[in-house]
Parts: structure tokens; C-alpha cells; sequence
């Protein structure tokens, strides 16, 4: 055997030498990405003198230059407005906001009877959190709960008038109560007659079809602010005189009706992906149509749409804000109210400061709606990548 | 005999008719057909009675009545001596007014956003994901009324606005633009325009023809440019610059002459335009990058530069992802113009809820409205189905 001469196979290991300048580290990655073209050298500086110049405005406008104590709306005024900041200040009017958030929560539901509402929103919240979380077991029993029991407690609670709970009118209700429970009514109701309506907008019975088809384009084709003049102005000519309608209810009827008919082409879209041997099969098992639809095709469908209805959702709650056209105090409305009728803030900034703070809420419900489908997305998305 | 028995059994029972499919579909139709019968008729029996008892006459004979109301942004001649007819017509100017240039900004705004989305500059990238982020989870009337009351009111009055370049001013009751007034002969400048545009086309046409049978190329694009500026241009010195400009004169307390944008308008246009901007982005976004990265690679295997191999490769097949819910937000923008209610811009909604307060003609003045928004709602998609055929692909 020839022993072989191993003497140039290098023993120890070599170091790990670090990654050129050019390629890692900060100064690679901003070279990448903010200087990579002249071109984008001059938008990077474009944009961080646009950044440098609005972002310490807004700070200074929402935090460091704004006003959080007063009593009313001599705090939110200059010298030369009758108050005692400096001319030319600029900041937002917290106090406002602060003094009126009982307000802009409830409306003017009374204050004693709040309570009600505080726990109506409780239950509502402990219901909906196991319910959004996908290990939470009891998932039928929650659905039920949530759908079927709670509305009839919440209105109990509510609206009271029962159980030695005093009567609160409609009228006095508002805020982002009103908001949320128009929200709500708008979702429970819509989900189930957009069902409806997307099966009948693919049933073979061409009287079903043809009713389905023209609700649904006409609702569609014309703003939400018509839906609901019609339920204000129309829906109380078609009952019998002397039956009245409540307001409240008749913008419920409004904005469900509205938000169905598009759930119903969301819907009719996760039909229409569901393969045709899906039918096939639950007909050769001898599955009738309710059965066929309720087993087989629709747990499919729905569970490919959910970002589509969740994206309703979302514009179902910014859609409630058009309540205001025909006078209801939703949150939106509430803030409005209180910034043009309301002479004890009126300065310059209440209104700015009103909207920003309405607009935060909105935002933070619809932005949580729109991460939770997201989330939701990528989970149910396992079986279906083709 | 044996045979003959075996064939009888096998022969299907005859199945009660309450099973047949098409008897039972027939029947429900049938039940669909009278509850709907007898809904209408019970709806427009309660409407009759209840017009009746106030007093209210049906009909579109209202519409020629004497309205007594003013309008203050109108395209159109109108006063108060007007029919309410007119106002209407001056409504739904309004309307479209509002919903073409909100087009046209959102659209402008949106890809230059949705592009931003997709920009290599990581500030860019931020910047536009925080645009879209924030203004597609606000309400837009909130955006509105955001506007209105929150920053155009506060700006100065009359004898305070800001003077800005051109002899313009900006203050409380909006902006003040000189507006250009056309002499004798301006008919010249449009003629040009459109022999320019024809011309265009045409030279488009045949250098494509051309470039399909030698393939010769021709710079359209350049062509184009210089015929629909340079015919306007000529025919404007040729009939002696009919153009002057009324400029808006700044007296002690008011502003006259010229173009007056208003405010509310401007609250509208705003708002709609900065909403619906941040749903295109969204969709041009998700257009550039539904082409996928082999069409990008072979174009520029076959040597195309990256203009040419976005403009020639990757934006016609976008466009096909892009143009059906571009559609849908264009008619979202349109009839979201009708929350311009809320801050008395005097479009279709308003006009009409003033009629309807006036005259209570609840059911005709519904009426009016879904029949207008519909139609519009079917032209813009008439005219967008157009669009998309022609971009389509042209498969064999």
C-alpha cells in the first residue's frame, strides 16, 4: 500500500472572514435600499425632508403642543382669541374630547342606566374574543350564544322596560353604541340573507333568480345614502297609518338590507369556486338541496371568502358613519354634533381634535378587523394552494 | 315467462308527483310569485291611503313647480325663479362634476401610491404603506367633514387670504383662480385639438401596421405629443391669442371676478379622492405583481430595457388584472359623492332632499335618484367593459 502524502489537506479550519462592506450591515443595506439609482437617492431625500418637516407638526400638533386640562374652551385659546396661549399656537383641545367621551360613548342615554351598556359591551367582548381565537373549544356553543342569546339580552338591557329596567327611547341612544350596534345588527343580519340571496342568484328556478339579481344590482348600484332616505322617508308610507316605525329600526333596516346585497356577491363568489364534483358528489350521495348546500358546498365556500366578508364587515363599519345624513347620532355623529352645536368649546381646534379622536377609533376597529382576516387567511389557507 | 316477470319488477315504481323536481320548483315559483303579489299589492295599497291622508299627489308634475331655492355652485344657468326640474339637472351636474375630477385624481394618486408600494427605496416603500393603511380604515366622511371643518375653515378670511402666484388667493370661502375667457376665433384652438387627436390615431394606427409588415418602428409616442400640443398651439396664434384672463380683484371685503372654487367642494374632492386612492393603490399593487417574475425575465432575455419592459410587458398584462375592480372603486367614488349632503354641496342628494322637503314627494324624488345613479353606475361600467375587452387577451 502506498501511504499517500496528506501534508497539503489544511488541518485546522479556516476563519469565517466577514461579509464585504458592500453587502451586510447597515451601510450595504442602506445602499440597497435608499441609494440604489441617483434617482432613488433624490426620492429618499425628497421623502426625508417630507417626513422631517410633517412628522414633528403632527407630534407637536397631537402631543407635545396640544392642551389636556381645561374646563371649557377658554383653555384652548390664544390671547388674541380671549384665552391665554401664545398667538399662533396650534395644538390639539384634549380637554374637549375628555369632557364630552361620555358623550361620544353613549349619546344621551342616561347616566345612571350606562351601567347597562358597559355590560352589554362586556358580554359582548367575553363572547367574541373565544370565539376569534381558533383553539377555544365550544366553537357551535359560542356561535349560538353570541347570535342567538346575546340579542335578545342586549336588548333587553338596552332598551330596558322589563325586569324593573326603566324604558330608554331609542332617540337618546348614541355614540359608538349606536355604531356598534348598528354594526352589529348590519352583520348578524346580512350574513345570513347574503346567503340566501347568493343561492338564489344561482338557483335554477328563473323566478327566484331574476328577484334575486335585480335586489342585489339595484342595492348595489345606488349610494347607501339613498338605501337609507328610502327606510327614512318610504319605509313609513308602506305600513298601515298609525303603525310608526322606529328610527333607529328603520336605518337597521336600511343598512342590512344594503350590506346583504353585497355579502351576497362575496358569497356567490366562494360558490362559484367550489369545483363542480363537489355538487356531483353530494347529489350521488343522495344529499336533497338544503343538505347538499348546508354540508358540502357552503362550509367550503364561506371558508374560501372570509377575507371577502370580512372585508364587508369593515365597510359595513364605515358605512354606519352615514347615519348622520338622516339625523341619528352615531359616533361620528356625535362628535359633529358637539363641534357645530356646542358654543361652551367652540374654538378653532375642537374640530380638528374631534374628528382626529373619532378617526382613531374608526381606525383601530377597522385596521383589527382587517389584521384578524389577514391572520385568518394564512391559517385556513393550508389545504386549498394549488 | 320467467323473463317477462323479472322485467316487471325492475321496472321503477312510479315516483309521487309531490317529488318530481320540476313540480316542486314549480310550486315554490308559484308561492314566490303570489307573496311577492300580495306584498306590492298591500305596499302600494298603505302608500295610497297614506298619501292621501296628506294630502300629497303622485306624479312628476312637481317637477315643473317654481323651486324658490338658490344654488350657489352651478354649471348651469339657475335662480330661484327656476323649476325644480332644473335644480335637479343642476344636482346631478354637480354629481358628476365631483365624480370625474375625483376620478381622475384618485386614479393619478392611487398609482403613484400602489407603485410607491412596490418601490426598491424602503422610505418610499413605508411611506406609501402608511398612506394606504391610514386612509383605507377611515370612514370617508369623516374625511370630509375632516376637511371642511377641521382645515378649510380655519383658514383666513377674505381680507387675510393667502395671495398666491398667478393672482390667486386662498381663504375661507376657498380658492380664487383667474378664469380664462375666450375670445372670437377660439373655436380654432379646439379644432385643433381634435384634428390633433385624429391625427394621432391615425399615425398610431399605421405605424403599428407598418411595424407588423417590415418591422420598422416610428416614434409614435413623440409624434402624438407634438400634433395634439403643436395644432392647438398654431391655431391659437393663427386666430390672433383670443385669451384673456379675468382675474379675481381683491376689495376691501370681498373677492370679484374670477373662478371660484369653493370649499365644499374642495372638502369633497379631497376626501374622495385621498379615499378611494388608497383602495387603487391596493389594486394596482396587486396588478403589477399578479404578472408573474417570467414575464419580466424573458422580456429583458429578449433585451428590453426596463422602461420598455414595464411599459410594453408588464402594465398591458397589470391592466387586465386591474382595470374590473378598478371599475367598482370608480363607481364606489361615484356614489360616495353623495356624502357631499353632509357639508351642503349642492350635488343630486342635496338638491333632492330639498325638493323632497319642500314638496314631499318622497317616492318620486327616490325615484330620481336610483334611476340617475343607476344609470350612471351602468355607463361607467358600460364604458369600463369596453375598456377591458379591448385590453384583454387575445388569445387564438
Amino acid at each position: 500500500m502506498q501511504e499517500h502524502d496528506l501534508s497539503w489537506v489544511r488541518t485546522e479550519m479556516a476563519l469565517a472572514q466577514s461579509a464585504p462592506r458592500s453587502e451586510a450591515g447597515a451601510f450595504a443595506w442602506g445602499r440597497k435600499n435608499l441609494f440604489a439609482t441617483p434617482l432613488n437617492s433624490l426620492m429618499t431625500a425628497i421623502a426625508i425632508v417630507a417626513v422631517a418637516w410633517f412628522l414633528p407638526k403632527i407630534l407637536n400638533w397631537l402631543l407635545f403642543d396640544a392642551v389636556w386640562t381645561g374646563t371649557d374652551r377658554t383653555a384652548c385659546l390664544t390671547t388674541e382669541q380671549g384665552g391665554q396661549l401664545p398667538v399662533g399656537w396650534s395644538g390639539a383641545c384634549w380637554p374637549f374630547v375628555i369632557n364630552r367621551f361620555g358623550y361620544f360613548m353613549f349619546g344621551r342615554y342616561p347616566i345612571d342606566e350606562r351601567w347597562r351598556v358597559i355590560l352589554t359591551g362586556i358580554l359582548f367582548i367575553g363572547l367574541l374574543i373565544p370565539l376569534l381565537i381558533p383553539r377555544v373549544p365550544f366553537k357551535g356553543l359560542n356561535a349560538v350564544l353570541i347570535f342567538g342569546i346575546f340579542p335578545v339580552v342586549a336588548y333587553i338591557l338596552l332598551l330596558g322596560g322589563v325586569f324593573g329596567l326603566p324604558h330608554v327611547e331609542t332617540s337618546l341612544w348614541g355614540g359608538l353604541m349606536v355604531t356598534l350596534v348598528l354594526s352589529y345588527v348590519g352583520i348578524a343580519v346580512s350574513l345570513p340573507l347574503g346567503i340566501i340571496l347568493a343561492l338564489g342568484r344561482r338557483s335554477r328556478m328563473p323566478v327566484v333568480k331574476l328577484l334575486s339579481v335585480i335586489f342585489i344590482e339595484t342595492v348595489r348600484g345606488v349610494p347607501l345614502v339613498t338605501v337609507l332616505f328610502m327606510a327614512a322617508f318610504m319605509l313609513p308610507l308602506f305600513v298601515p297609518p298609525g303603525v310608526t316605525f322606529d328610527k333607529l329600526l328603520r336605518a337597521l333596516i336600511g343598512v342590512a338590507l344594503f350590506a346583504s346585497a353585497y355579502m351576497a356577491e362575496v358569497i356567490r363568489g366562494g360558490l362559484q369556486a367550489i369545483p363542480r364534483g363537489q355538487y356531483e358528489g353530494a347529489d350521488s350521495l343522495g344529499l336533497g338541496y338544503w343538505q347538499k348546500m348546508g354540508l358540502i358546498v357552503m362550509p367550503q365556500a364561506l371558508k374560501l371568502v372570509i377575507p371577502g366578508i370580512v372585508n364587508s364587515f369593515i365597510s359595513l363599519f364605515k358605512d354606519t358613519t352615514l347615519v348622520l345624513i338622516i339625523s341619528m347620532f352615531d359616533l361620528l355623529g356625535t362628535v359633529k354634533q358637539s363641534i357645530s352645536g356646542d358654543p361652551t368649546w367652540a374654538t378653532p381646534q375642537t374640530a380638528k381634535t374631534g374628528y382626529v379622536f373619532a378617526a382613531l377609533i374608526f381606525w383601530a376597529f377597522c385596521f383589527g378587523m382587517s389584521r384578524y382576516s389577514m391572520f385568518m387567511e394564512r391559517r385556513l389557507d393550508t389545504g386549498y394552494r394549488r | 315467462m320467467a323473463t317477462q316477470d323479472v322485467t316487471e319488477d325492475i321496472r321503477p315504481a312510479k315516483a309521487s308527483f309531490l317529488y318530481d323536481p320540476r313540480v316542486r320548483s314549480l310550486f315554490v315559483q308559484a308561492v314566490v310569485i303570489l307573496l311577492l303579489v300580495l306584498g306590492i299589492w298591500w305596499i302600494v295599497d298603505n302608500t295610497l291611503l297614506n298619501l292621501r291622508r296628506s294630502n300629497i299627489t303622485t306624479g312628476f308634475g312637481f317637477l315643473r313647480g317654481r323651486s324658490g331655492f338658490d344654488i350657489s355652485d352651478r354649471l348651469i344657468e339657475y335662480s330661484s325663479d327656476g323649476t325644480y326640474g332644473r335644480a335637479l339637472v343642476v344636482g346631478i351636474l354637480n354629481t358628476l362634476l365631483v365624480a370625474v375630477t375625483g376620478i381622475v385624481v384618485a386614479t393619478i394618486i392611487g398609482f403613484l401610491v400602489g407603485i410607491g408600494r412596490l418601490s426598491n427605496n424602503w422610505l418610499i416603500r413605508k411611506i406609501a404603506t402608511v398612506y394606504v393603511e391610514v386612509f383605507r380604515n377611515i370612514p370617508p366622511l369623516l374625511v370630509i367633514l375632516f376637511w371642511y371643518q377641521g382645515v378649510l375653515a380655519l383658514l383666513p378670511n377674505v381680507r387675510g387670504s393667502y395671495v398666491l402666484p398667478f393672482n390667486s388667493f386662498l381663504n375661507s370661502r376657498g380658492f380664487y383662480l383667474p378664469r380664462p375667457v375666450w375670445g372670437d376665433g377660439a373655436w380654432l384652438v379646439l379644432a385643433g385639438l381634435i384634428v390633433g387627436v385624429a391625427l394621432s390615431y391615425f399615425v398610431a394606427r399605421r405605424a403599428k401596421a407598418r411595424q407588423a409588415a417590415t418591422g420598422q418602428q416610428f416614434p409614435v409616442f413623440l409624434t402624438s405629443l407634438a400634433l395634439i400640443i403643436g395644432l392647438p398651439i398654431l391655431g391659437f396664434i393663427l386666430s390672433g391669442m383670443p385669451l384673456t384672463f379675468d382675474l379675481p380683484q381683491k376689495g376691501a371685503f370681498n373677492l370679484t371676478g374670477g373662478l371660484n372654487v369653493k370649499p365644499e367642494f374642495l372638502s369633497l374632492l379631497l376626501a374622495l379622492s385621498f379615499y378611494t386612492a388608497a383602495f387603487i393603490a391596493e389594486i394596482v399593487r396587486a396588478g403589477i405583481q399578479g404578472v408573474s417574475r417570467g414575464q419580466t425575465e424573458a422580456a429583458s432575455s429578449l433585451g428590453l430595457s426596463s422602461g420598455q419592459s414595464l411599459r410594453m410587458v408588464v402594465i398591458p398584462q397589470a391592466m387586465r388584472i386591474v382595470i374590473p375592480p378598478l371599475t367598482s372603486q370608480y363607481l364606489n367614488l361615484t356614489k360616495n359623492s353623495s356624502l357631499a349632503v353632509a357639508i351642503g354641496y349642492p350635488d343630486l342628494y342635496a338638491v333632492g332632499g330639498t325638493i323632497l322637503n319642500q314638496t314631499g314627494q318622497a317616492i318620486e324624488v327616490v325615484v330620481i335618484f336610483m334611476v340617475v345613479y343607476l344609470s350612471i353606475s351602468l355607463l361607467t361600467s358600460l364604458l369600463m367593459n369596453w375598456f377591458n375587452a379591448k385590453m384583454a387577451l387575445n388569445e387564438r
